[in-house]
């Protein structure tokens, strides 16, 4: 569903933006009116109240037409064959009213011509056509490259807001605050625990906060960032959480975008695991299949049916790791979800083998 | 006067075993019992063995402690004792620090740290002392306005309000659009949520939670954790032998229980 251009500037813009078509129309009936007088024989007043008749009324109509027939709508100029009805109707409404407006000025004017002769209204309906051609045209093109603007700028804002929301997510204070409980609990009880969990905190955050997002790294590096945060979930949890990553030696070296796993751990233990009295185990697997790559995230919890929390659920996870999925590889890559038997998800990452797509 | 007993309710065993410890020099003589990991064990062990005090963490799996409080709450009457002295443990809840300030329940952040431990311990002790020299045995009407107000949701500005349920029929037999207008009440049950209208029962998968975001608090209350209720459809509110509320719904001939925390929203003008 298209967004509405509507918001409290755009009511000055487009006044300002009409006006300026206004005078861009009126300027070109005065050179036209000029282009009579010089050419067309008859009273060059007579020429103006023809031009301008013709040019005002053409304008008012596709321009009023255009605005009625757009309200609501975020593309400003009607698609199809409205957009060509539209002119047609405009030129011909013009020219009939401009000439009507001609003929009246002149039964007024004396030593003016009584009706527009054939020959002549000929001469100015094409002319008519011709100049509204080209000032629709000249309109079309402008506000085509103002609405491209503004989405180029939309797009802009919304990338802007969702990193931050991903970094906001990715520094959760929930997760933080009892992570740095647990690890205060650790120094005095056991010191030694308590500087491995702290070395794995130092790695996690500097992945999460790092430049590192947007690159790519070895399938073994993966794993590690994996690591670090299935590690600190389980001094968290306790006994309700184990874990197993499984990764052959032949594809340590696989690139893989940076924390793409990421999200479907996270899934795994905040939406499986969690929600779940007795915990369970999330498992990570990578394996090749023909030309793809093959990595199984597999958590034995609550389950996708399950009524989740408030707040981000489930989805979220997974449209970020689809949107990365797209913008790394197109359509060479996929996510596949689905239940776990007896219970639990596994999600399903299928990559192509090989360097990343430039 | 015997010694005071606490029931910890903590999820993470290692901060669980930490808060008994800091109890301990805090407060050598109270009687920490063994720690629950979740609401539904919190609720089980505290009307098994009635501590004196809850030490409940807000965020568990399954029940958390907002609502095993609120079950509580419901299920006191019959057990003749004080209610206990509640204190929340949170690592962060941007909305609900404030509200806990009120003194009838007192929290804790996590990691726990002596000095303001310390502090909850004496509001406690005077709590336990005021309280012996009542012998009331039922809620305080100020922990059941506390807990309410906790327990609601912070408004989520950007959710669309919701003018139509797409809600499925009974026996999966397809889908019916049903007017909000024409729902009465919400009521959820295992894993979805009841649509009571004055003609037939539909069923959504969205949790009660969500569906609650996008409604109008004035139009439909809470007057249970599974149940929000048209207020203009309330036709009647009844009081039983053991003091708990029931509604009943023009229309309809079902009852549906109050909670106790939520039973002050029915008081006589």
């Amino acid at each position: 569903m298209p967004p509405t251009a509507s918001s409290p500037l755009s009511g000055t813009s487009s006044l300002l933006a009409v006006a300026g078509r206004g005078l861009a129309t009126v300027l070109l009936c005065a050179v036209i009116t000029a282009l009579l007088a010089l050419t067309v024989p008859g009273r060059w007043d007579q020429h103006a109240v023809h031009s301008f008749g013709i040019g005002l009324t053409t304008w008012a109509v596709i321009d009023g037409g255009r605005a009625w027939l757009t309200r609501g709508s975020a593309i400003p100029w009607p698609l199809g064959w409205r957009g060509w009805v539209l002119v047609a109707a405009g030129t011909s409404l013009g020219f009939v009213a401009g000439t009507m407006l001609a003929n009246a000025y002149g039964m007024h004017t004396p030593g003016s011509d009584q009706s527009i002769r054939s020959g002549r209204a000929g001469y100015s309906l094409v002319l008519g056509m011709l100049a509204t051609g080209c000032m629709c045209l000249l309109f079309y093109g402008r506000g085509k490259a103002a609405h491209l603007e503004a989405a180029i700028a939309r797009a802009e804002r919304s990338a802007t807001e969702a990193r931050l929301q991903l970094l906001e997510s990715q520094l959760e204070p929930h997760m933080m605050f009892n992570t740095l409980a647990n690890l205060r609990v650790l120094i005095a009880t056991e010191p030694a625990r308590a500087q491995r969990m702290l070395d794995h905190l130092i790695d996690f955050l500097r992945a999460t906060l790092g430049a590192s997002r947007t690159g790519s790294h070895t399938l073994a590096d993966e794993f590690a960032r994996l690591a670090d945060y299935l590690e600190l979930m389980a001094v968290r949890m306790g006994p309700r959480l184990t874990f197993a990553l499984e990764l052959p030696p032949a594809l340590a070296g696989q690139p893989v975008p940076a924390l793409l796993l990421q999200p479907l751990v996270e899934n795994a233990v905040r939406h499986g695991l969690e929600p779940q009295v007795g915990g369970g185990h999330v498992a990570v697997q990578a394996r090749i299949e023909g030309p793809h790559l093959l990595i199984d995230v597999t958590d034995t919890g609550a389950g996708l049916a399950h009524v989740h929390e408030p707040g981000r659920g489930h989805g979220f996870g997974l449209a970020v790791v689809r949107d990365r999925l797209a913008a790394v590889y197109g359509a060479a890559a996929a996510l596949a979800v689905r239940p776990n038997h007896p219970e639990g998800t596994v999600a399903t990452l299928r990559l192509p083998l090989g360097t990343l797509p430039a | 006067m015997n010694a005071a007993t606490a029931l910890i309710a903590e999820d993470e065993p290692l901060l669980a075993h930490a808060l008994a410890a800091a109890l301990g020099e805090a407060w050598p003589e109270l009687q920490v019992l063994p720690p629950v990991g979740d609401g539904r064990s919190a609720v089980q062990a505290t009307l098994a063995c009635a501590p004196d005090v809850l030490f409940f963490d807000i965020r568990m799996p399954g029940l958390g402690g907002l609502d095993a409080a609120a079950e509580l709450a419901d299920a006191w009457a019959g057990t003749g004792k004080p209610f206990p002295a509640l204190v929340f443990v949170t690592a962060y809840e941007q909305y609900a620090v404030r509200a806990f300030d009120a003194q009838a329940v007192d929290y804790v952040l996590k990691p726990v740290q002596p000095a303001r431990l310390a502090r909850t311990v004496q509001r406690v002790q005077a709590a336990l002392a005021a309280r012996a020299l009542q012998a009331g045995t039922a809620v305080p009407d100020a922990v059941l306005a506390q807990l309410r107000a906790l327990l609601m949701q912070p408004a989520c500005a950007s959710a669309e309000p919701l003018r139509i349920i797409q809600a499925g029929l009974p026996g999966g037999a397809g889908v019916r659009m049903v007017p909000i207008d024409e729902v009465l009440a919400f009521d959820a049950a295992d894993k979805y949520v009841r649509v009571l209208t004055a003609g037939d029962d539909y069923w959504l998968r969205t949790p009660l939670r969500e569906l609650q975001q996008r409604l109008d608090p004035q139009v439909f209350w809470q007057v249970h954790r599974g149940t929000l209720v048209r207020a203009a459809a309330i036709a009647t509110v009844d009081r039983d032998a053991a003091g708990r509320l029931h509604l009943a719904l023009r229309g309809r001939h079902d009852r549906l229980p109050v909670s106790r925390v939520h039973a002050g929203l029915f008081r006589a003008m």
